[in-house]
């Protein structure tokens, strides 16, 4: 930042968020507040970039290093490639139906906390490169998260275990069975001493090898945890169904939606799917669409789904049971305790549900009590949403329980020296167990402890074996999905580091012949109804038909447990897993830490959210304004929770509500990976939330327990938002990036996008207006462009992770993302609209435009980016010699540079991972958004040579990375020039813009103006 | 004082200066001959292969055709380069004790993989795709060269952008009719009308985007 500071006090700040005018959108704090420094940084291209060498360079020292350079570099090209020879390595036995240079796909599943998502993994020679959503898997139906498209570089991270081990010591699997006899020998005759402690399992294999396992050990018991607990909802809903059951709701059948902080679309079982079921009634098609759906939000920390809600109510944690109840209460159930608040809203919400019977549904969020989803239960039953919106079924998994309970008894049991033998399969519980269990001192009075993980981990290491896990691309299994469908999980390539399944070790304990995963799921699937016909129909489709879980007709109790006592004001904290890397098994993840979270846009580390209310409350003051309402760095504030403190930086996040804090859980990792737990004092790997996470408050607690106390010193921060950031006001005003409009206004005006951006000079608002210099160019052929319907993006991030791996896009670290160097090609600009208290969110993903009259083309001194005559602006790596003239001249900031060498060349298992149709760039090289180039050719390549004459591509033949993992296809990629493609019709909608029209760059990306629908019945 | 330098030293000063432009002329010409050259591109290079496999007792004397081998030359970027089952389906019948033939024995009952020394290179940067130029009418030969006269395989083409471009901007001179593509010993009879009946048939189109081959 800029030495002269400017010195703005909280209070102008404050007056000019009452400044605000009808439609002014902004992106941060920062933008909002716009300081002197603010405009400068928007003005430069990387504005951090051109900083000084820390120590500097004395000009001899620059004279001797560029003399030698040039030198060298005449050196360099002295060697001829010849020099290193290639080898061509074929089969000797080549497998059928593989044809070398093509894909395959195979259908497989991804499990998360038990509950799979069908994809299809895209295999180069035997080489899972990508995975996409399964379109006939019923929780994808094509769309995929960032977490399944990062696993891939899950499966070949080289930091995964590779050896079994005794503390640290290197052992093989023969010597931990040899060790494993004596144990199971005791507990053929006493079982009780044995246990086996999981995540959640749906798989119906493993659920049979347990029960097996409980017959042969009699007395074993089986314990099950997962951090980001689903207790809540399962609790909840025995209590509503009178036994375990499973909730699928169907959102596209839903014109209205409320949640009770519940973040539906990015979190839990058919996220996925949800997601795309909901955009599926929020589209606006001109001429079609005669109605869309409606959102209220309760939701006490900002997220993806209250992000495009139409009415959102940020309230504390504690707060949202009293919502629930005051909108039960007015539909005329017998709940005590309804709040009192914003009865216009409630009032509001409830005339719209009931106005809306049977085509409407309140959701219930996992962090909040039981009684809440009982409230949300006995709602749906007053609505008649049971049955229509949302479904009942038996539960997806194998044995539902009260997971913190079952992990609570566990740790009794260890500490009374009951438990002989512990037997972990994945999870990391000396990581994440509640705080106050200690499960390591009770851990360590268990003489016989083993793990099955993915990494050598926390756990690992205290533990007497453990046993490297085979990723899920690399073994047999099966598991299902959100409404039960079930998948048998494909393997696509052999182990790479001798890992062992969850089933292997089973059956390792039941002891007898080594069975194959292959063989034990084969086993059990022919016990159970297939034939080699279907088990083969059933791989080739990555579903098992109509094995999803009926529904069953359930009525929801509408009795209601009276409402817990309200804390009284003070502060109130919320834990919560972390939306990139969930509960910190994703935190070797490079592509997961690296991308910036849905709302906040912070990469690598995880903060404390506040509002800006709050956090002047606890002692940041004016003085500090600059320090607190910046993306580069921040303040550091002590939490105390139950007499733990924990130091944490502090974030301002606008729409949290007052006397809030929200912490994720997840970072902080000490062992189980270079990226997980790596410590600089620059990059200090996140803040462990776990030592202030209770069994009695692992959502957060109130109350007298939290203390929240400013410390000393600032602390940088890798924050996205305002990097490569488009200023959005111009001298002529709002140059109309983000343009909204309410369906009713929509209604009356469809073309309200059109002049938004008006009050410039020389306005290209009119497609017509092509005032050039340079000649036109033709487009005889194709004409590739894509629309994005801004009505509909989550800003959930799938795409931008999808992107990176099929573009094979390097990260780069937390430095370099702090000096504005990442290198993702296409972001998600966040902006809001309002008052800062609660703001409307607008996500924009913004990739290369393409533009005809691209100004990044004229100025490339050695022509590296040219025009392609199918209207691409292409990025030629191998002409780029690094001018960066290019960035300098795009007004849409698309453009990235490799300031260094960033993709890794050198570690073996990364190799494979890549993209091989697409080049991984080096050091010097300009590179961006390519509209999935290489999908484009060969989809060419494919049409051309279909036939004797060959044919034109058709629509959806070409599908971008991003279009195809975006879950509520947001998303259209096609070719204009054909004029029934969905790309053309989309063009001729009248909410069609394109962004900074003014400047006559004619981009090929345009965007849907969002469209909202707010109850007319509610102001604000 | 004396002369530091003889008088005869002016002419040589004169001749350097005037000559400057020359000499900068001749060291870029050396240097664009030698990124030309063979040295450079490894054209005409033959590679000491695993097994001195001959194209010209194959192709020439057998006459067997390319597409048994190479399979996936009409379907993929790749045209594929055999699995040793595809030598094993002659070999386990003649030749079976031949010396040069041991490795592919081996590779066969080991089941190891025999590890080829690549012939035609491009960089990583550059993605060429050997089905399109077949289905268009671009010959075998129009690239490889003579391949059926080749003892060693080697590369015969210089395999240059600029040699690329000779074509992609007139393909008219080079396509030949689909039925003639697997044809070594092919030579058009009228190019010159041929050629743009055949790019029109064809849908043949100068793709010369930079996005064609790089990204």
């Amino acid at each position: 930042m800029s030495d002269n500071k400017t010195t703005l006090d909280f209070r102008e700040f404050r007056e000019r968020i009452g400044d605000i005018r009808g439609k002014e959108y902004w992106r941060s704090l920062e933008d909002l507040s716009r300081g002197a420094d603010f405009e400068e940084l928007l003005q430069e291209e990387f504005p951090r970039q051109s900083a000084p060498l820390a120590n500097g360079v004395h000009r001899r020292d620059f004279m001797k290093l560029m003399s030698a350079s040039i030198a060298l570099a005449g050196a360099a090209s002295c060697t001829a490639p010849s020099g290193n020879s290639e080898k061509i390595v074929p089969y000797v036995r080549q497998p059928e139906d593989l044809i070398p240079g093509k894909p395959l796909f195979f259908a497989t599943a991804m499990p998360l906390a038990g509950y799979t998502t069908g994809v299809l993994a895209e295999s180069h020679m035997g080489r899972p490169t990508k995975i996409e959503g399964n379109p006939d898997h019923p929780s994808s139906l094509g769309g995929t998260d960032a977490y399944m498209q990062a696993s891939i570089l899950g499966l070949y991270d080289p930091d995964r275990s590779q050896v079994v081990r005794t503390f640290g010591e290197t052992r093989t699997w023969s010597d931990f069975i040899g060790a494993l006899q004596p144990v199971l020998k005791e507990a053929a005759v006493n079982g009780a001493g044995l246990r086996l402690l999981t995540q959640t399992i749906t798989s119906p294999t493993l659920g049979a090898a347990i029960a097996k396992l409980v017959a042969q050990y009699p007395g074993m018991q089986w314990h099950q945890w997962e951090p980001v607990s689903g207790d809540n909802a399962r609790e909840g809903l025995r209590a509503a169904f009178g036994g375990y059951v499973n909730a699928v709701y169907h959102f596209d059948k839903a014109n209205v939606v409320v949640t009770l902080d519940s973040d539906f679309m990015s979190d839990g079982p058919g996220h996925v799917r949800y997601s795309r079921d909901f955009s599926t009634r929020r589209r606006v098609r001109h001429g079609e669409t005669k109605s869309i759906n409606r959102m209220y939000a309760i939701e006490s920390s900002p997220t993806s789904t209250g992000s495009i809600a139409d009415h959102r109510l940020p309230v504390r944690p504690s707060q949202i049971e009293g919502y629930a109840r005051a909108i039960a209460a007015g539909l005329g159930i017998a709940a005590a305790g309804a709040t009192t608040e914003h009865a216009d809203w409630i009032g509001g919400v409830v005339r719209d549900l009931q106005r809306n019977h049977g085509a409407a549904v309140v959701v219930a969020g996992d962090d909040q009590p039981p009684a809440v989803h009982q409230l949300a239960m006995a709602i749906n039953q007053a609505i008649g949403a049971i049955g229509t919106t949302v479904s009942i079924t038996d539960s997806a998994e194998v044995s539902p329980v009260n997971q913190l309970e079952s992990l609570r008894r566990l740790v009794t049991d260890m500490n009374a020296g009951a438990v002989k033998a512990l037997i972990m399969f994945g999870g990391n519980p000396i990581f994440d167990a509640p705080a106050d269990f200690n499960f390591r001192s009770a851990f360590e009075k268990v003489p016989f402890r083993a793990h099955l993980s993915l990494y050598y981990d926390e756990t690992s290491m205290l533990s007497h074996w453990h046993i490297p896990e085979t990723h899920y691309l690399e073994t047999w299994g099966d598991g299902r999905g959100h409404d039960g469908t079930i998948t048998i999980q494909q393997p696509l390539i052999a182990p790479l580091y001798n890992g062992r399944s969850a089933i292997e070790v089973i059956g390792a304990m039941a002891g007898g012949m080594d069975q194959s995963p292959y063989d034990a799921v084969r086993a059990y699937w022919m016990a159970n109804g297939a034939n080699e016909l279907l088990w083969r129909k059933w791989l080739n489709d990555g579903v098992i038909a109509n094995s999803a879980l009926p529904a069953r007709s359930a009525s929801a109790s509408t009795a209601i447990p009276a409402p817990a006592a309200q804390p009284s004001g003070g502060f109130e904290l919320r834990i919560a897993h972390d939306p990139n890397i969930y509960d910190g098994r994703f935190a070797n993840n490079g592509w997961l830490q690296e991308l910036p979270k849905p709302q906040t846009k912070i990469t690598w580390e995880n903060v404390l959210l506040l509002s800006p209310k709050s956090a002047n409350d606890i002692g940041f003051g004016d003085q500090e304004r600059d320090d607190l309402f910046n993306e580069k760095h921040t303040l550091l504030a002590d939490l105390t929770f139950h007499g733990r403190t924990i130091r944490v930086p502090v974030w301002v996040v606008p729409g949290m509500p007052d006397n809030v804090a929200t912490i994720h859980f997840g970072y902080g990792r000490k062992h189980g990976g270079k990226i997980a737990a790596e410590r600089s004092d620059f990059t200090p790997g996140g803040v462990d939330v776990y030592p202030i996470r209770f069994s009695d408050a692992l959502h957060g607690g109130a109350g007298a327990q939290i203390k929240l106390v400013r410390s000393e010193g600032t602390y940088p921060i890798g924050c996205t938002q305002e990097h490569q950031s488009i200023n959005p006001k111009d001298v002529g005003g709002d140059r109309g990036i983000i343009r909204s409009a309410t369906f009713d206004e929509y209604q009356r005006n469809p073309h309200f996008v059109q002049g938004e951006g008006e009050g410039h000079e020389g306005t290209g608002e009119t497609a017509e207006a092509d005032a050039s210099m340079y000649p036109k160019y033709e487009y005889p052929g194709h004409a590739w462009a894509m629309v994005i319907d801004t009505s509909v993006c989550t800003g959930c991030n799938g795409c931008v992770i999808a992107c990176q791996s099929e573009n094979n896009i390097s990260i780069v670290g937390k430095e370099e993302v702090v000096r504005e160097r990442e290198m993702h090609w296409l972001r998600i600009d966040r902006y809001y609209k309002g008052s800062p208290e609660n703001p409307e969110v607008y996500h924009q993903p913004v990739p290369c435009m393409q533009c005809e009259n691209a100004p990044c083309e004229p100025v490339c001194p050695v022509e590296a980016t040219s025009h392609s005559g199918e209207g691409l602006n292409d990025m030629t790596y191998n002409r780029c010699v690094g001018t960066r003239y290019c960035s300098n001249n795009c007004p849409y900031k698309v453009r990235r540079f490799n300031f260094f060498h960033y993709a890794d060349y050198d570690t073996p298992s990364l190799k494979p991972m890549r993209n091989p149709d697409v080049t991984v760039r080096t050091r010097g090289v300009m590179e961006k958004c390519t509209y999935c180039v290489q999908r484009i050719n060969a989809a060419k390549i494919a049409a051309e040579i279909d036939g004797e004459k060959g044919r034109r591509v058709r629509d959806g033949e070409v599908t971008t990375a991003c279009q195809q993992a975006c879950p509520s296809e947001a998303i259209t990629f096609g070719d204009m020039n054909d004029p029934t493609s969905r790309v053309a019709a989309l063009k001729k909608e009248p909410a069609n813009y394109a962004l900074l029209q003014d400047l006559n760059t004619r981009p090929r990306t345009t965007y849907l103006g969002a469209i909202r629908n707010p109850n007319p019945e509610i102001r604000g | 004082m004396a002369q530091i330098f003889h008088r005869s030293t002016n002419t040589l000063s004169r001749v350097t200066i005037f000559g400057a432009v020359f000499i900068a002329g001749f060291v870029l010409w050396v240097i664009g001959g030698i990124v030309r050259s063979p040295y450079v591109t490894n054209q005409g290079i033959a590679r000491e292969q695993p097994v001195p496999f001959s194209h010209q007792h194959h192709v020439g004397g057998l006459g067997i055709d390319c597409r048994y081998c190479h399979t996936s030359v009409e379907k993929s970027n790749f045209a594929g380069v055999p699995p040793t089952q595809t030598c094993m389906n002659c070999h386990a019948q003649i030749w079976t004790n031949a010396e040069l033939l041991a490795p592919v024995r081996n590779s066969f009952a080991n089941n190891t993989p025999i590890r080829w020394e690549r012939v035609h290179r491009l960089p990583d940067f550059v993605h060429f795709n050997h089905s399109i130029h077949i289905n268009k009418g671009i010959g075998c030969a129009s690239c490889h060269g003579r391949i059926d006269r080749m003892n060693l395989t080697y590369q015969a083409s210089p395999l240059t952008m600029d040699w690329c471009l000779s074509c992609h901007r007139a393909p008219e001179k080079y396509v030949r009719p689909r039925s003639e593509v697997f044809n070594m010993a092919y030579v058009a009879k009228d190019q010159e009308k041929q050629g743009p009946e055949l790019v029109r048939a064809y849908n043949i189109q100068k793709l010369t985007s930079c996005s064609t081959c790089h990204y």
